[in-house]
This record gives structure tokens, C-alpha cells and sequence, in this order.
């Protein structure tokens, strides 16, 4: 399906991250809005408030972000997309309604553009401290999408794929943009509506009587129903059977849990991305996301220059983790330096994927400022040796 | 002699999801006896239940959702009517009921409360209130009125407690109710008269709590309860709010506190599109539901 050209607004832009990002939500369907504001996120929701009312939709701005997590899903099983942002403080206080997303099975996307924490920490500076917040943060066990934009042509692109990807699976999907990502201004092309695919609901052409709620198809993933048709549906974020009605057996808790992780995990071939350049006859890979992996470019090109073979493996989809490229890359290479804006969060699962067979260097910090490139160099060049 | 067949119907069995029959609510609770109100109100206002939706927080009152047969949404602890905001400004065209308990509403959930009701979004929301956090063993509430036991203050409460009524009235509702398990028929009307308004209503309904609330405090079962409710309550409709409040065993004041409407553009959803249509003109792009395809 191409996307509704009411949302599209075709032609060659000069955008924040923030901007392209609302754009990509207009694109993709989202009509709809529930936000707190933080800051630096909150440009996204600003230009939502202010496009959204001469394109069909709403936009509210709740109390809190309880309120805005848990309103932008009432509007989906209203008949919306709908989307939320916000920054750390605020995905803190989220975390709930991931878990009631995860578990109800409610298409929405939100949107972290990551600053520096802990607590309120650097409100206007960036970080990628939220990584494995965005994975773990709720309780329970249930798998989430990430994705990970390093420009504004990707906020706007990578926007789009996380609306699409949280209807085809039914899962929250998350756009984690960083602080400079979100305030950097960059030509941001946005095609015709014919050349935007878009994923359409997976509303039930069943009649209601013979409609299951929870009810998975081949790929696991159960069909939505239209509220106010008859359906009679019912969500809950109880563990629930077929019906969606509650039941605590351990064996139906079993079937459902296990079904909402295996649906994600078993398309981790079709939901990763990435970006690879120079991976054979590297001695060296470094590993980034995010706007670290612009300047850890910089780093490869310096020690390139110096002679050294070294290659680059960018993350574009963080969660689920891409477990089998990085062991891949293991195998072949003597190293791996993994360069992000906190002080080891994604580099844990690069360990863990590589399981010994190279050596996996951090190049940390603590947020505020992007890293030098040559902290990133000396670290390539270290485990190169 | 003659043999008949008699046969036992019922009348809002077609309302209940009957394959989740019987319910978790313990003998003597009013939970089940709202929700037989709340059937007749429907019934009797013959209401269109395809275009009707029941949104529950967490705890006793919470499980409403998940035995009536309408489209219904269980949520989080706290954060129905933040949902249900979301379904009624997404699809306007559903009748969006709130129906939970006084702790998920007015404890973790009356942020959420107070402002829904400061924008009048057109919700319908039926608050249970027996005075105590039931589902989780009968701790004190925001609701639970002076010097009776609960099994976090087992030696009395002290906390101040709200008057629901008056602070949903500060807020902003236009329909503001309160009844008791005991007055059925009344409470039946009354939601009635709240499916006939549009903005943000509320109806408070005092439900006896046998096992956590009166055995505690030695206030009998739900039997004396009811006798007790028939005892003390009195209505008076069109009471001033600050002078409803509650307290362990004084004069309980029911009836129709508050009816009326705010300014000529009426519930949020008619403010939000006067205020766009107005600042934007003919580039406003107004939409009957937000829907997707």
C-alpha cells in the first residue's frame, strides 16, 4: 500500500532530525498524538500540533507522560496511528505502557531523542544512554523493535519503517534518536506518496462471531479488530487465552509470553538493517549507531589513512540485537571497538555475540558532547596492534 | 394437573459475557449490582451498544470490563481515563464509559481525573467506591473516611480523605451523582441522565466491601449494609458538594449534585474544532475519526 498523500509532503527540505521525524509519522498514517513536552524531543509534537489539524488528525498534550504512553493507545484501538516522544526523564515514567503495549499487542511507535542521565542530567545534551532501557525497562519478559537514525534523512525514512514494522508485527517500535541527531539540519529529500510503502493494518475480515482476538496467524501475530462493529473485544493486560479473555494457568501464560517474543524473534532476518562497508579483510570492525557512528567514520577514515584495514558495521536496527552479523564479523577479525555514548550498553550484547572469538574494545562516554575521533583511533589502532 | 415449563431468563444475561460467568466479586459486594444498573440504564435508554466502550483501570471494580459484552479495554493500574481519552478523541462517534474504583481513579489515577474533567472530554465515568484498596487486601484509600481500620493502618486511619464529589466538581464535570449499592433504581436513572449528557460525567457509587471494609470494622455483612445505607442516606438533590463528605458512620448524601453546562462550545472535542476551524479557515481538515487504513 503507498502512503495517504494528505501526509506526504514531497519535495527537497532543509530539516531538523526532529522535524523529518514528524514528517515520517505524517508520511507513514500517524493522525494521531498524545505529548508530554521534553526537551529534545519536543519539536516533533510541536510540528505534529501544527500540521496535523490541515491533514485529518489530533494532536493532545496530556499531563504527564503516564497519561501520553497509555492515550496514544486508546487512539490506536480508536482506529489511529498514533506515536509519542519523548527524552529520558519521560521515557522513564513509559515504561508501563510498553509493557501494556507488548502485551496487548497495540501498534504504536515512540520516539526517544536520548539526552544525558541519569534523572534529569543534560537536558539540552545528547547521549545513547537509553539502549537497554528501551529493551528491558518494563517488567516481563516480551521483545520490542529499535531503530537508530544517524541524520535527519533517516528520522524522516527510519520513521516510516517503525510504523510499518509495528503493524506487521503488533509491537511497540521504538525511533531512538539522540540529542544531536534530533537538532541537526540536513537536506532531507521526501519522495512522491506512490514511492512510500506503507503497512496497513491487519484488520480481520472475519465476521465476529467466528473472530479470536488473540488468535495468531501462521507468522504468530494475531488480527485486529475494528471497534464499534460488533466485535465485542477485549483487551486486557492480564494474561489472557485466544478469546482475550483472563487466565492464569501457567500453561496459558506460557503460550502467550512465549508467542510474543518468538514473533519478533523469528523475523529477526526481516526486521534487521544495518550497515556494513569494508567487513572482508578488515582486521579491525568498529561498531556504532546513532550520530557516534558519523564521527567513528571519521576514526575509520583517519586510520585507514595510517594503513590499517579497518571496517564498519552500523546499527540501524538496535533491538532485536543482530546476533548473527556480529558473530560473523568475530569470526574474521582480530577486534571489534564498539564506540558509544554511554559507558556500555550495546558493546554488552556485541560481547556477547562475538563469544570470544575476537576482542571487543568500548570506546565509552558519559554524554554531553559527541566523542573525539581520536579516542575512537587509538582504540582501533590498540587492538589492531 | 398440567405440567409447565418455566423457563429462567435473565433480562441482562445478553449483556454479560455469560462463558465468563460467575465473577471474582465476593458475596455482599455492590460491584455486581452496579453493573445490573448499569445494564437497565442501557436497556432503558436504549442505548446502541455496537457504538459503546467500557474502559477499567486496575482493582475489584476494574474486572467490569472484562464480563460485560461490549468492547472493552482492561488497562493499566490508574490509567483508564487516559485511555480512554485517546479512543474517544481517535473515534468520536463511540460512547466511551469509564467504570473503576475509587483507588485506581482517585489515587494513582486522579492526576488523569482532574484533568480529563478540566477539558471535559465527553467520558462517562462511573466510580465504585468502597472506601478501601480491595483487590490488593483492604489498605487505606484516598476515600477511606476518619478512624476506621484498614490493614495498613491497623490502628485507625488518620489520613484526611477526599470528597469525590466536590473535587469532581471543582474540576469541571458537568454531571456529578452519587449513590449507594441500596438505591438501584435511582442509580439506574442517573446513568441514564449521564448517557443524555455530553462532557465529562461522574457518578459515585458507595459499594459495601464485606470482606476487607465492614468485617474489619465490625459494620456486618452485606446485608447490614444495605440496612445500614437505607438508614443514613439521604437525598437531597442539588446538594452544595462541600457538604457531602463522607465519614465512617454519619449521614450519607445522595442524589443529582450537579447538571449543567460549560459555556456555549460544550466538551473538548467541540472546543478543539471551533478553536481550529477559527485559526485556520479552510485549511483545517476536519475528520469525523481518525482512522487508518
Amino acid at each position: 500500500m503507498h502512503a495517504d498523500p494528505a501526509g506526504v509532503l514531497t519535495g527537497t527540505h532543509f530539516l531538523d532530525g526532529d522535524h523529518a521525524c514528524c514528517e515520517g509519522a505524517l508520511a507513514a498514517g500517524a493522525r494521531f498524538s498524545s505529548g508530554y513536552p521534553i526537551t529534545p524531543s519536543t519539536e516533533v509534537v510541536e510540528r505534529f500540533a501544527a500540521r496535523v489539524p490541515t491533514v485529518g488528525g489530533t494532536f493532545i498534550q496530556m499531563e504527564d507522560e503516564l497519561a501520553a504512553s497509555i492515550t496514544l493507545q486508546g487512539a490506536v484501538w480508536g482506529g489511529a496511528k498514533a506515536f509519542t516522544v519523548t527524552s529520558g526523564p519521560g521515557f522513564s515514567l513509559m515504561m508501563e505502557h510498553i509493557g501494556y503495549a507488548a502485551m496487548t499487542e497495540t501498534p504504536c511507535v515512540f520516539v526517544d531523542v536520548q539526552r544525558g542521565g541519569p534523572s534529569t542530567g543534560l537536558p539540552t545534551l545528547p547521549a545513547q544512554q537509553d539502549m537497554m532501557q528501551v529493551r528491558w525497562g518494563s517488567h516481563g519478559d516480551y521483545e520490542i523493535i529499535a531503530l537508530c537514525p544517524n541524520s535527519p534523512q533517516e528520522c524522516f525514512d527510519l520513521t516510516i519503517t517503525a510504523f510499518n514494522y509495528s503493524e506487521k508485527y503488533r509491537c511497540p517500535v521504538f525511533v531512538m534518536m539522540d540529542e544531536v541527531v534530533g537538532h541537526m539540519t540536513e537536506k532531507v529529500v521526501i519522495p512522491v506518496p506512490e514511492d512510500i510503502e506503507i503497512e496497513p493494518r491487519r484488520y480481520t475480515t472475519l465476521p465476529p462471531e467466528e473472530f479470536l482476538a488473540y488468535k495468531p496467524g501462521a507468522d504468530l501475530v494475531p488480527d485486529m479488530p475494528r471497534v464499534g462493529e460488533g466485535y465485542n473485544v477485549h483487551v486486557t493486560g492480564l494474561t489472557h487465552d485466544e478469546r482475550g479473555y483472563p487466565d492464569m494457568r501457567p500453561a496459558v501464560q506460557d503460550v502467550l509470553v512465549r508467542r510474543l517474543v518468538d514473533k519478533i524473534k523469528n523475523n529477526v532476518d526481516k526486521i534487521t538493517l544495518f550497515e556494513a562497508d569494508h567487513i572482508e579483510g578488515a582486521e579491525v570492525v568498529v561498531v556504532s549507531y546513532g550520530i557516534t557512528s558519523r564521527v567513528a567514520q571519521k576514526a575509520i577514515d583517519m586510520a585507514r589513512q595510517k594503513g590499517l584495514k579497518v571496517g564498519k558495521f552500523r546499527l540501524i536496527t538496535a533491538w532485536p540485537f543482530p546476533e548473527k552479523q556480529i558473530a560473523e564479523i568475530a569470526a574474521k577479525v582480530k577486534g571489534i571497538v564498539v564506540a558509544e555514548m554511554n559507558l556500555g550498553q550495546m558493546v554488552r550484547e556485541v560481547e556477547r555475540a562475538a563469544a570470544g572469538q575476537a576482542k571487543v574494545r568500548l570506546v565509552g562516554h558519559a554524554g554531553g558532547s559527541v566523542h573525539k575521533p581520536e579516542d575512537i583511533l587509538k582504540a582501533i589502532m590498540e587492538v589492531a596492534r | 394437573m398440567s405440567e409447565a415449563t418455566v423457563t429462567i431468563h435473565n433480562p441482562v444475561e445478553e449483556f454479560l459475557r455469560m462463558d465468563r460467568i460467575p465473577h471474582i466479586w465476593c458475596p455482599g459486594c455492590g460491584i455486581g449490582t452496579s453493573v445490573n444498573s448499569f445494564a437497565h440504564a442501557l436497556t432503558d435508554a436504549n442505548i446502541d451498544r455496537k457504538n459503546l466502550a467500557i474502559v477499567s483501570g486496575i482493582g475489584c471494580t476494574g474486572r467490569v470490563a472484562g464480563y460485560v459484552n461490549l468492547d472493552s479495554f482492561h488497562t493499566t493500574h490508574g490509567r483508564a481515563i487516559p485511555f480512554a481519552t485517546g479512543l474517544k478523541l481517535a473515534n468520536p462517534k463511540l460512547n466511551v464509559v469509564v467504570y473503576s474504583g475509587d483507588g485506581d481513579l482517585f489515587a494513582i489515577g486522579g492526576n488523569h481525573l482532574i484533568h480529563a474533567a478540566r477539558r471535559n472530554i465527553d467520558l462517562k465515568v462511573v466510580c465504585i467506591n468502597n472506601l478501601v484498596f480491595a483487590m490488593t487486601g483492604g489498605q487505606t484509600a484516598p476515600t477511606t473516611p476518619g478512624a476506621v481500620v484498614t490493614s495498613t493502618n491497623p490502628y485507625g486511619t488518620y489520613d484526611p480523605s477526599f470528597n469525590l464529589p466536590y473535587l469532581v466538581e471543582a474540576a469541571g464535570a458537568v454531571y456529578v451523582a452519587r449513590w449507594t449499592a441500596f438505591h438501584v433504581k435511582q442509580l439506574a436513572r442517573s446513568m441514564e441522565e449521564m448517557f443524555a449528557k455530553k462532557g465529562f460525567s461522574f457518578i459515585e457509587v458507595l459499594s459495601p466491601c464485606p470482606t476487607l471494609y465492614q468485617r474489619r470494622n465490625k459494620m456486618g455483612d452485606g446485608l447490614d449494609t444495605m440496612k445500614f445505607y437505607k438508614q443514613v442516606s439521604k437525598v437531597r438533590n442539588g446538594a452544595p458538594t462541600s457538604e457531602v463528605a463522607l465519614s465512617k458512620s454519619g449521614e450519607i448524601v445522595v442524589g443529582k449534585f450537579v447538571d449543567r453546562e460549560r459555556g456555549e462550545r460544550g466538551d473538548y472535542g467541540n472546543l478543539m474544532h471551533d478553536s481550529l476551524a477559527g485559526a485556520l479557515g479552510e485549511d483545517y481538515v476536519e475528520t469525523e475519526a481518525c482512522s487508518c487504513q
